[in-house]
């Protein structure tokens, strides 16, 4: 029993697939029974309203009036006929604005958060200062935040005083798009630098210090060194970056507003169909979102998190 | 091999678990439907859900009402700012059958939707007399001709102008553009008119309110859309061509209430149509607004002559899943009664259902719009009444939004919204 736990901890939280795990399965049962109430309550709370959710997806009510005028009530089995929407142009369309504001908004919080991080790590007076104000926007609540620039892009607002122009950056259109990305920009490179400082201050000095004995330039130190040894804190905050931007719905509603095609995310149609009390639709985007949400994470994982698991892959070579 | 069984069959126990859940669910749903609206009685304390603008004026016709019932207390909750936030409450309350709320306050417009649902209980017509209140407002209480929700509050658009740079309000379109070419030349960054134009239920109002005051109609006589006549068109075209050519102000797309209220107050409009709330706020000497008692306002003007306002306004209903149902409708009748809609009226300027308050002196004095607004109430127009109202917006709005940004022409965009709304208003 103490053999097998200091080998790999926590056997029963495993996939229990791998061929080497077999001989300590069975003296693993106490383990199991202990962990059984954490199991169960991940059980309520995380699959069942994604079994519930893929369920409803299935089924529509309050489709029809009886000949009182009354809505026929209980629910009907509809097969695939809620799926219908996702060939449909507004599915597609915000299908098309999520994964355009992912890649965007991702790609510049990465390279801002990374110069943040970089700011940050310098030792320099006021560092203190420094570092708490880079946070402040990431500690805004998103719809505040989204109010916030609303009064900013709004027509007679700052942005435009600012620019000299009279864009009108709330309506559909283009700019739209612009007005999204800056913000979520804004709230979101902080959290990145903060990842990223992380892994940048677990660095050990030694490392530059033998890099600038070897007389390596300020370029070759960073792609070397800083980039590959900072590598495991920037994938899982690009990673949990993504996974937000995904299901991005707060920012858009609030600053730009509902049902514009522009900037309308999968979770904001799905917060209208559901709003609109079609739960079948509803859910069956809800469904997509999630599958497609699970995809991207685990190509992420697959293609680039080969140091996210490096750890795990050693101690299973150990083993 | 045991521990993976061990979590499929966890899965599947909460998965069963679930569906067993759901199915016993749904079956006391139905159950518990017909058993409230068949005994339909009940006497006891309630629960008030409100607006949040109208919370002291509630509050004290609440404690009039107490004071005379102490065995049938009411207690109000408020609920949330907005009304798609309202909605949602509301349905999440009858979705899960609770008895939480016993009188809701609903928007003239979800009556169809709470009544088809069972969501709001019919009210018998001897309880209520529906004679005293503004017969456009008392319809909108109904449905298929059958009353489930007694009006409160009731209201109409309003033209508010500038009276310091235009002698006399106009009644049509021609005037009022005929009044901007001439006083605008001498205003610096003024424009001529503003209304609600952002896509949300504020251009419903608005782009219903243009077609209704060309002449044209949203549903004919036997409720079917009519969105391809000629007077449709005419009204339609007087947004376009009012975008197009300036005298809307191109920001305009972006007005909700608030901000087309702040351009007016700023001095940058010099026709703006909004809501009655308006005038006391605008009004205000406080600093907040540069036209305090320079504007006054009229009915909507139309395209020959005045014009057909859009009808918005609350209503008091039954909840179907109050257990204290003669009580609620007791004080249905006890807040809609002449005495308290007065008392209301003094406190609050949210315009009520009641027609006499519309001449009391008392009231005329301290709410001087009364009689423009009585006028345009008369005059107005519902938006269309249907159990998916929701859907029926939504795609009035696309249409209209498409009308005033320009992205398409007025025509294709009607006959588009034809298409659209034909199923829904079946």
């Amino acid at each position: 029993m103490a053999t097998v736990t200091t080998d790999r901890p926590g056997p029963a939280m495993r996939p229990p697939r791998r061929p080497g795990r077999r001989a300590g399965r069975g003296r693993s049962w106490p383990a199991v029974l202990m962990l059984s109430p954490t199991l169960i309550v991940l059980a309520l709370v995380v699959l069942y309203p994604l079994v519930a959710a893929a369920r409803e997806s299935f089924y529509t009510s309050g489709e029809t009036l009886d000949a009182d005028g009354f809505v026929v009530e209980g629910e009907r089995f509809a097969g695939l006929a809620n799926y219908a929407g996702v060939l449909g142009e507004r599915f597609l369309n915000a299908m098309f604005n999520t994964t355009l504001l992912t890649v965007v908004t991702v790609s510049i919080e990465v390279v801002l958060g990374f110069a943040m991080a970089l700011v940050m790590n310098r030792a320099m007076r006021g560092r203190a200062f420094l570092r708490a104000s880079i946070l402040v926007p990431w500690a805004v609540p998103t719809a505040v935040s989204g109010l916030m620039w609303k009064w900013i892009f709004q027509a007679d607002g700052v942005a435009n005083a600012v620019l000299g122009t009279d864009i009108l950056w709330t309506a559909e259109g283009v700019y739209a798009k612009f007005a999204v990305i800056i913000a979520d920009t804004w709230k979101t490179a902080p959290f990145v630098g903060l990842l990223v400082l992380a892994g940048l201050q677990i660095i050990p000095g030694e490392v530059y210090e033998a890099a600038r004995v070897d007389g390596a330039s300020a370029r070759q130190t960073f792609w070397r060194i800083t980039l590959p040894l900072v590598r495991p804190a920037l994938l899982v905050a690009v990673l949990f970056r993504l996974m937000d931007a995904l299901r991005i719905f707060d920012l858009p509603y609030v600053l730009i507003g509902p049902r514009k095609h522009s900037v309308e995310t999968l979770s904001g149609l799905i917060w209208d169909e559901a709003t609109r009390v079609h739960y079948g639709p509803a859910s069956a985007y809800g469904t997509v979102l999630f599958l497609y949400i699970a995809l991207i994470a685990y190509v992420f994982v697959r293609l680039l998190g080969a140091d996210l698991l490096s750890d795990v892959r050693t101690r299973k070579k150990e083993a | 091999m045991k521990g993976k069984k061990l979590a499929l069959g966890l899965a599947l126990s909460v998965a069963l678990g679930g569906m067993a859940a759901c199915g016993s669910g749904t079956g006391t749903g139905t159950a518990g439907t017909a058993a409230p609206s068949a005994s339909g009685g009940g006497r006891g304390p309630l629960t008030f859900a409100s607006g949040k603008f109208e919370a002291e004026a509630t509050q004290k016709i609440v404690d009039a009402w107490n004071a005379k019932h102490p065995d049938e207390k009411v207690t109000s909750t408020v609920l949330p700012e907005s009304a798609d936030e309202q909605r949602r409450k509301l349905i999440q309350n009858a979705q899960t059958k609770s008895d939480a709320l016993d009188v809701i306050l609903i928007d003239a417009v979800w009556t169809s939707e709470f009544a088809a649902n069972r969501w709001a209980d019919e009210l018998p017509a001897d309880t209520f007399d529906a004679s005293g209140f503004l017969p456009p407002a008392i319809d909108t209480g109904k449905y298929r001709d059958k009353l489930y929700a007694m009006p409160l509050f009731t209201g109409t658009g309003l033209l508010y102008y500038r009276k310091d740079l235009v002698e006399k309000p106009p009644t049509t379109w021609a005037e009022m553009t005929a009044a901007c070419d001439r006083v605008l030349p001498k205003q610096k960054g003024m424009s001529c008119y503003g209304g609600q134009f952002d896509k949300y239920e504020g251009l419903t109002v608005n782009f219903s309110e243009a077609i209704n005051s060309a002449g044209g109609e949203f549903v004919d006589a036997s409720g079917r859309p009519a969105l391809t006549s000629e007077g449709a068109k005419a009204g339609a075209a007087f947004l376009a061509d009012g975008f197009k050519s300036g005298m809307i102000p191109k920001e305009a797309i972006t007005y909700k209430e608030e901000e087309g209220r702040n351009a007016f107050q700023e001095g940058k409009l010099l026709f703006y149509r909004n809501w009655a709330y308006m005038y006391e706020s605008s009004n205000k000497t406080d600093g907040s607004s540069k036209v305090a008692g320079k504007f006054d306002v009229a009915p909507l003007p139309g395209r020959s002559g005045i014009g057909a306002g859009t009808l918005g306004g609350n209503n008091l209903a039954v909840s179907s899943f109050s257990k204290h149902k003669e009580t609620a409708r007791d004080f249905i009748a006890f807040v809609t009664s002449a005495e308290q809609e007065k008392a209301f009226a003094l406190i609050n300027s949210t315009p009520l259902a009641r027609a006499s308050l519309y001449d009391d002196p008392e009231l005329v004095k301290k709410y001087p719009y009364l009689p423009a607004l009585k006028e345009g109430i008369l005059a107005a127009k519902p938006r269309p009444k249907a159990v998916k109202y929701g859907d029926v917006t939504a795609a009035i709005q696309e249409s209209a939004y498409a009308v005033v940004s320009g992205a398409k022409p007025a025509d294709q965009a009607l006959t588009e919204l034809q298409a659209a709304l034909t199923p829904l208003l079946q």
